[in-house]
Order: C-alpha cells, then sequence, then structure tokens
C-alpha cells in the first residue's frame, strides 16, 4: 500500500526542502494521504488513542522527574511534596499514575480487536509481533514505575517481582542480586528501577515507530479480514476520515481517564502503596496492579516456582506465535462461527483470570486459576485444531461490497421492506 | 457479537459471579463488620470540605491524636491555603509559634529551638520510630499525613464496579469513623493480653492504641446560644477527625473536583463537536459522491 | 442532512461546523499547557521558606564583612570603616552608571552597615572584596572576577561590564544591631 507517493510541493521552499529532506512528503504520505479501509469501526482508533496516552505518559513523566527524588528514604516523600506543594503537581502525579492503567485499558482493547479480526495473520506477523514487543517493554516500564513512589506496594511488589528470576537454575541467585545491586531491594535498585524507568518509553517509542511503519507497509486490516483490492472504493485518505475519527475517539477516552484521575483517582491503585516502604513488615494481600493480575494468577496457579515462571512468561510469549498456530485462513472472526465463540471464551477466561489474580493464594482460588490457565493455554490449542476443519462463512468480494451491503441491510430495516439482508456481523 | 456468543460470554461472566460470591464469607470471618458509608461534604463530584468541621478536626487532632500521632508532612502553612480549614494567615502564625522547633547548627555549631514558623512542619510527638515504639508499648502510632488514603476495607466484587460510577472512594475516613466507634468489650473466649484491645472495625480485632476519646473530652467553639452547633460526643468527634485527615491527605481534593468539573464540560462538549464533524466528513466518499 | 450539504447553506453549516471544533481544540491544547508551565513557578514550599530572617550585627566589627543566604541568595553585610563612608557619600552621583546616593542604600542612623545582594549584576558571579586579603577593586568595595566589574564601598557599579549597583534587600533595623531581611 505504500505506493508512489502523491505529494506536490506547492511553494519554492517546500520544493527546496523535499528535494533535501522530504520529511513533509513522509507526513503527507503516513498521516495525510495514506489509504484506510473505509469499513474501519471505532475499535480501530485505540492505536491513534496509544499513541497520545504514550506522549501524555512520556510528557508527564519528564514533568514529575523535575521534582521526584530517587532516594530510598526521600523518594515516598518527594511524591507527597509534589501532590501537596508543586504547583498542578497533584494533577500531573494523578495523571501519570492512572494514565498507566489507561494505558493499559487501551492496549489490552487493541490487542483483542487483533484477536478477533485476524489482525496477526500474513502479511502482518512482523507487525504483531512488534505490538507484543511493545506489550513487554510496556509491562517492564509500568513495573518499574510503580516502584518509584516507594511506597509498601512498591517495596514488595518490586521484592516479589524481581525474586522471579531466582526461580532460573544456577544463575537465577546472581541475577536477582545483580538486579538488586546489593543483597536486598534497597536504594540501588530504587536508582536503577528509576533510570531504566525513564529510558524504556523511548524505547517503546521506537519500537512504535517500527510499529507504524510495518503497519504502513502492509496496510491496514478491516473488521471483514478481506484485502484492500480497488483503492478508489475501498479506502478512504486518511486525512479527513480517518484523523477525526481518530480524535473523536480520543476525546470520548480522555472523558473516562478524566473521571479516574479528576474523580477517583486512587480508585486503580492501593491503600498500602501510602505506606512508606518497610522492609519489616508486607502488606496482608500483596497484588500487582490490575493490568498484571491474569499473569500473576497464571504464576501462582502452578505449585512449582520454576514452573510458575514458565508459565507466566509463555502466557505473553504464545502470543508472539499465533500467526502460525492460527491455522484458519479467515482473517475475521466475523466469518468464522466457532472461533468466534472460542474468542468470547478466551476474552471471559482472562477476565477470571485478572479476577483470581487479585484473590488470596488459598484453596478454591488456587483450583479455579489451575482450570483457567489450562483454558488460557488451550484457546490456543483450540485455535490451531478449529483452523484445520471449520467452515467460515461466505466473505464479502471486496469492502466495498460489504460497506454496500450492510448500509442496504440497514435501511432495508429501517423501511422495514423485508427483503433477505445479510445479516450485520460487525462486533 | 452474535446472540450464540453473546450467550456464551454471559455464561462466563454468570460463573465468574457465582466464583465471586464465594469470596465475601470466606474474608468475612476474620475482617469483621464493614464500615458504615456515612455521608461527607466532600464526597462525589461537587464535594467540598467543611470549613467548621476541618476546623473541629484540627481542635481534636491537636488537642487528642497529636500526643502521640505526627503528620510530618503537613505543614503549618498548609492550615490557611484555599481549600483547607483556611484559619487566617494570622492564626497561623500564632499558632506555630506555640509550638518550639529544632533548629541550627548555629554559629556554635549547636542545636536550638526557636519558635515555630509557618514553614514549618507540625513537629512529631516523637524524636523516631524506635523513640515511639519505646514509649507505646512496642506499638508505632503511624504518621496521619496520608493516612485516610493507606486505610480501607475490601468493597467485594461486584460493588467495587459500582464505586467506579457512584464515585465512592471514602473508604478511609469511614474506617477510621469506625475505628474510633469501634472499641467493645471483648466477646466471650477473647482473652486480651497486656497492651491490647478489643476493637470491632481492626482486622483481627486486637489493637494497640485503647479507645483514644470520650464524650465531652474536647471543648467545641461556641454559637451564639453558648452552646456548640455540634454535639460533643465520640462520634461527632470522629466524624470531624476523619474529615480532617481526608484534608491532611489530600489538601487539593477542592481544586481537582472543581477543575475536574470544568474539564468534563469541556470535554463533552468538545466530543459532541468532532462526532458531528466526523459525521459531516463520513457522509462523502473523497470524490463527492455518497458514502453508502 | 447529506443532501443539504450540496446547497450553499449545508457548507456554511459545515464550514462553522469545522470552525468551532477547531476553535474547542485549540483552547483545549491551550489549556493543558497551563498545568505543565506553571509547574516550573517556584512551588509552594519554596515560597514559604522566604519568609524573613533576623540577623544580630553586633559580632560585625568594623571592616568586616559577612555573607549569608536569604530565599536562596547571596547577601553581604559590611560593616564599613569611617574612609569608606566618606568615599562612598563623596561620590558625583552624576557621574554614576547608576545614580543612587549613600543615603538611598543605606538606613539612616545605621550608615556603617551596608547589605546588598551578593551577586554581580552583570551575569551573577560572586565579586570579591568581603574577605580580609582579597582585591576590594578600584574603589574600595568589591572586585568580581569573572569579567572585572568594580563596585565601590556603597556597593555600585563604577567600571566594567555590570549595568546596575548591587541591588539592596528589603530589610529593616529592629534594634541597635539588629536587622530583619524580608
Amino acid at each position: 500500500m505504500s505506493g508512489h507517493s502523491s505529494y506536490v510541493p506547492k511553494t519554492g521552499i517546500e520544493r527546496w526542502l523535499d528535494a533535501r529532506l522530504p520529511i513533509i512528503r513522509l507526513t503527507h504520505d503516513s498521516a495525510v494521504s495514506y489509504p484506510v479501509p473505509r469499513n474501519l469501526n471505532y475499535l480501530w482508533t485505540f492505536g491513534g488513542i496509544l499513541v497520545f496516552m504514550l506522549v501524555a505518559q512520556i510528557v508527564t513523566g519528564i514533568i514529575l522527574v523535575m521534582h521526584y527524588t530517587p532516594h530510598a528514604s526521600m523518594a515516598f516523600n518527594s511524591v507527597e511534596h509534589i501532590m501537596r506543594d508543586v504547583n498542578y503537581g497533584w494533577l500531573l502525579r494523578y495523571l501519570h499514575a492512572n494514565g498507566a492503567s489507561m494505558f493499559f485499558v487501551a492496549v489490552y482493547v487493541h490487542i483483542f480487536r487483533g484477536l478477533y479480526y485476524g489482525s496477526y495473520k500474513a502479511p502482518r506477523e512482523v507487525l504483531w509481533i512488534l505490538g507484543v514487543v511493545i506489550f513487554l517493554l510496556m509491562m517492564a516500564a509500568a513495573f518499574m514505575g510503580y516502584v518509584l513512589p516507594w511506597g509498601q506496594m512498591s517495596f514488595w511488589g518490586a521484592t516479589v517481582i524481581t525474586n522471579l528470576f531466582s526461580a532460573l537454575p544456577v544463575i537465577g541467585e546472581t541475577i536477582v542480586t545483580f538486579l538488586w545491586g546489593g543483597y536486598s531491594v534497597d536504594n540501588p535498585t530504587l536508582n536503577r528501577f528509576f533510570s531504566l524507568h525513564y529510558l524504556l518509553p523511548f524505547m517503546i517509542f521506537g519500537v512504535v515507530v517500527l510499529h507504524i511503519w510495518a503497519l504502513h507497509v502492509v496496510g491496514q486490516n478491516n473488521p471483514t479480514g478481506v484485502e484492500v483490492k480497488n483503492v478508489e472504493k475501498d479506502t478512504v485518505p486518511f486525512t479527513p476520515y480517518a484523523t477525526v475519527k481518530d480524535v473523536f475517539g480520543m476525546v470520548v477516552f480522555m472523558i473516562v481517564f478524566s473521571w479516574f484521575v479528576f474523580y477517583q483517582p486512587n480508585f486503580m491503585g492501593h491503600a498500602d502503596n501510602y505506606i512508606m516502604a518497610n522492609p519489616a513488615a508486607t502488606p496482608a494481600h500483596i497484588v500487582p496492579e490490575w493490568y498484571f493480575l491474569p499473569f500473576y494468577a497464571i504464576l501462582r496457579a502452578i505449585p512449582d516456582k520454576l514452573g510458575g515462571v514458565i508459565a507466566m512468561g509463555s502466557a505473553i510469549v504464545v502470543l508472539a506465535f499465533l500467526p502460525w498456530i492460527d491455522t484458519s485462513k479467515v482473517r475475521s472472526m466475523s466469518y468464522r462461527p466457532i472461533a468466534r465463540q472460542l474468542f468470547w471464551a478466551f476474552l471471559v477466561v482472562c477476565i477470571g483470570l485478572g479476577y483470581l489474580g487479585a484473590m488470596p493464594a488459598e484453596g478454591g482460588y488456587v483450583i479455579a486459576s489451575q482450570i483457567f490457565t489450562v483454558l488460557y493455554f488451550g484457546y490456543f490449542v483450540a485455535l490451531f485444531v478449529v483452523g484445520l476443519f471449520e467452515r467460515p462463512k461466505t466473505l464479502p468480494t471486496s469492502i466495498a461490497d460489504s460497506v454496500l451491503a450492510s448500509a442496504k441491510g440497514g435501511s432495508a430495516a429501517r423501511m422495514a421492506t423485508a427483503t433477505a439482508a445479510e445479516p450485520n456481523v460487525k462486533g | 457479537m452474535t446472540k450464540t456468543s453473546f450467550r456464551l460470554a454471559l455464561t462466563g461472566l454468570a460463573a465468574g459471579l457465582s466464583l465471586a460470591a464465594m469470596q465475601p464469607a470466606a474474608q468475612a470471618a476474620e475482617a469483621g463488620p464493614k464500615p458504615p458509608a456515612l455521608s461527607w461534604s466532600f464526597a462525589g463530584p461537587f464535594g467540598k470540605f467543611d470549613r467548621a468541621q476541618l476546623q473541629r478536626g484540627f481542635k481534636v487532632y491537636k488537642e487528642v491524636c497529636a500526643s502521640c500521632h505526627g503528620a510530618n508532612l503537613v505543614r503549618f502553612r498548609n492550615l490557611s491555603q484555599p481549600g483547607g480549614p483556611e484559619f487566617t494567615p494570622g492564626q497561623v502564625a500564632a499558632l506555630a509559634a506555640t509550638y518550639q522547633i529544632k533548629d541550627g547548627p548555629n554559629d556554635q555549631g549547636e542545636m536550638f529551638e526557636r519558635p515555630g514558623r509557618a514553614a514549618d512542619a507540625f513537629p512529631s510527638p516523637f524524636p523516631n520510630e524506635q523513640a515511639a515504639r519505646a514509649a507505646q508499648g512496642g506499638a508505632y502510632p503511624p504518621d496521619f499525613s496520608v493516612l485516610a488514603k493507606a486505610r480501607t476495607y475490601t468493597r467485594g466484587f461486584p460493588t467495587f464496579i459500582f464505586d467506579i460510577f457512584t464515585q465512592y472512594q471514602e473508604q478511609g475516613p469511614d474506617y477510621i469513623h469506625a475505628l474510633l466507634m469501634g472499641y467493645e468489650e471483648p466477646p466471650a473466649g477473647v482473652t486480651l493480653l497486656p497492651g491490647q484491645n478489643y476493637n470491632k472495625y481492626m482486622p483481627g480485632h486486637l489493637i494497640a492504641m485503647p479507645k483514644p476519646i470520650s464524650d465531652g473530652q474536647v471543648e467545641y467553639p461556641k454559637g451564639p446560644d453558648g452552646k456548640s452547633p455540634v454535639p460533643e460526643t465520640v462520634d461527632q468527634y470522629s466524624r470531624d477527625v476523619a474529615a480532617f485527615m481526608v484534608w491532611m491527605a489530600e489538601p487539593h481534593l477542592e481544586a481537582r473536583k472543581r477543575l475536574g468539573m470544568q474539564v468534563m464540560i469541556f470535554l463533552v462538549i468538545f466530543a459532541g463537536l468532532l462526532y458531528y464533524t466526523k459525521k459531516k466528513v463520513w457522509s462523502r466518499m473523497p470524490d463527492g459522491s455518497p458514502a453508502h | 442532512m447529506a443532501h443539504a450539504s450540496d446547497t450553499s447553506t449545508g457548507t456554511t453549516r459545515r464550514d462553522f461546523l469545522m470552525l468551532a471544533t477547531g476553535a474547542f481544540g485549540a483552547v483545549g491544547v491551550g489549556a493543558l499547557v497551563v498545568p505543565l508551565i506553571s509547574q516550573l513557578a517556584p512551588d509552594a514550599q519554596v515560597v514559604a521558606a522566604g519568609a524573613p530572617i533576623d540577623l544580630d550585627l553586633a559580632p560585625v566589627a568594623e571592616g568586616q564583612a559577612i555573607k549569608l543566604f536569604w530565599r536562596g541568595k547571596l547577601i553581604f553585610v559590611r560593616h564599613r570603616t569611617k574612609k569608606e563612608i566618606d568615599e562612598a557619600l563623596a561620590v558625583d552621583i552624576a557621574t554614576l552608571r547608576d545614580p543612587q546616593t549613600d543615603q538611598q542604600r543605606t538606613k539612616a542612623g545605621h550608615e556603617p552597615f551596608l547589605v546588598v545582594y551578593g551577586n554581580c549584576t552583570h551575569l551573577g558571579c560572586v565579586p570579591l572584596g568581603n574577605a580580609p586579603g582579597e582585591p576590594k577593586g578600584d574603589y574600595d568595595g568589591w572586585f568580581c572576577p569573572c569579567h572585572g566589574s568594580h563596585y565601590d564601598s556603597s556597593g555600585r557599579i563604577r567600571k566594567g561590564p555590570a549595568p546596575l549597583n548591587l541591588p539592596v534587600p528589603p530589610y529593616a533595623f529592629t534594634a541597635d544591631t539588629k536587622i530583619r531581611i524580608g
């Protein structure tokens, strides 16, 4: 889809610059004339929302660093200094803390959209794998950021998660000592986490550039999963069509974001993190932030230390192999009756795991976690098997046809002239 | 999604719900009763502190709690800033001057004591945690600065989801009020060791702090009729000090909610404009033909 | 609605809609910048730390000078000799770059004491001339080693690149040898 450029420099300066650094051409080709399938629904606005969230986190983060002190004895109070004394410090800090959560809300919607519409399938494998890399980097950044306020949850979260590496045979203990920079989580740990927390967003930014580059090479998937055949009929230019839609999506997302920032700023956090880190007392219920809960549940479901770590790691890594696990030729689950049900079941399993991750690791919860862990991995097995025999529904011949058919279906329903309209199967 | 998959999703949710139903039963035994949810002036999108209540709460803190509990992040000047108890700067300066603050070293290299200033933090009752523990039989009276945000109780499923929409976030003050009201004789079968007290709302029910306050202990400012406009009871003291603690933990709460309303109104209108702009743009294909 | 866009009223309405949306967006971005910029201003703690300070001048002997800080800024307090005072008074202020009399720069009845901010008005270095043995410049005051500004015994700029006299901070005598700065 990255065909020839339609950019025509208008002024002399533009021509001069274009011959030397075609940056306006690049912007024009990727954000103005870039063809977008015309049938994209609002789930496709989450890519733009994620870029917005990344920029918002970087901007608020850079500002918070101006007022934060990365030292074990001062970090907690410096965060409170931001909350109390810095002009609008409370706003910036709540934006950053809730922004992390909202970032994950958006990324999960983005991931599940990709899962439903088969956006990982050829030729988008590299695009998808880059996405998994971004997801991993985000998790690392979020984890290290959560350590910085140096509250009880920060401290014990850091202790528990870094101890995961001790499960590795032979080298495990050494790795943990190197992560800590000492014999326990302490000031050196805080300082290196702070350094890496500042670095990672820029690494994410770099991979996002690759992610978008790959996207613009292969073009966007769409709800039908049918490739663009006729650019004239099947697509619309990015600007103004996708731009205005993305901005609308962003603003609606910002309403939700603001609701938490202004009215429920501590909803996603833990009360225990308002107690300064105390190496002598662990809070009664250690739970990670909500976005890690499903993976945490998988970790705890396995009664073996190394096994749990491997299971948790596999739960993320398996996503990268999805393009080859899913054997079906059809992308969109709108046309896959069996796989679609598997998808919804998988969504419920993930939410269920999230719930179990927040519950104490005892009795029925452990058994339920084990069942749900099997179901989680079962999805990937089932997807492999189902693809081999599933009979998909008839695909529309083109994106334009599908748009026209659904428009006809819609108007037919309005006018109550009952001819058999194709069912509108958009998710 | 289609009907079948929707049904499937519902079944899954129902399974999750029944799973969740197990949870309160499991935890109720150890956690005790839930603190009653009180109505606070600072709750909800238009919430504001009640100045008189904060001033009373400060009096309770100063005369009762402060003998053991510090508030080292709160400074005297905070008491006169907008959105708080809003004492006058003169009152704050006079109040600060009644405290002796350790300062130094001076030119002779010695630490000295001087009267407090508005910029000083509330002096802690103990020089350090070890001294506090030594004086309190091993227990450490926690600092009050952010305690109202550090105390909570389990809301459970699905209440915690409703909380997003109702904006309920007063677990801290509800718990603090309940705790102060929750001192009881231990039930049969529970024997208290020296230094332990029984409290219905404390997780595990055993608390080191003895009942800290009783009716009539703090004298409230009198109204024009010569009587305090609010009762001088433990219930009222607890409400007032809990409200004061919320302010200490979240001194910019009023500004946050006020700005929040402005931002919300702006975003909703902006979203509306964008929606119609989007509709307009999408009504035609680039060549001018109707989109559908 | 869709059909109306062909007519002129439709175009006007669309233009107005676009304009309103764009204006709203611009206002939103503008409002967003406010907290991002105002966080750069001194925070409440810094502002509150600038409360007035008291200083006892009794230990400062004639001919001596001391340094202290108020609001993080360096302040010189100099107990001038008779000679230095006379020199400062003798200057014809018409010849000065930043014309100020010595009376304007000291408190009546306390002429021996000169209180000035201790950073050169050129680019902020600390001039020499407080400690015994340091160069005092050509005018018995201070000499800034960075770019060669000379201040006289009243802290006024006499020679070199600095444009202004060393400013006098707000202060008042609370007793014969006690001052409150701020």
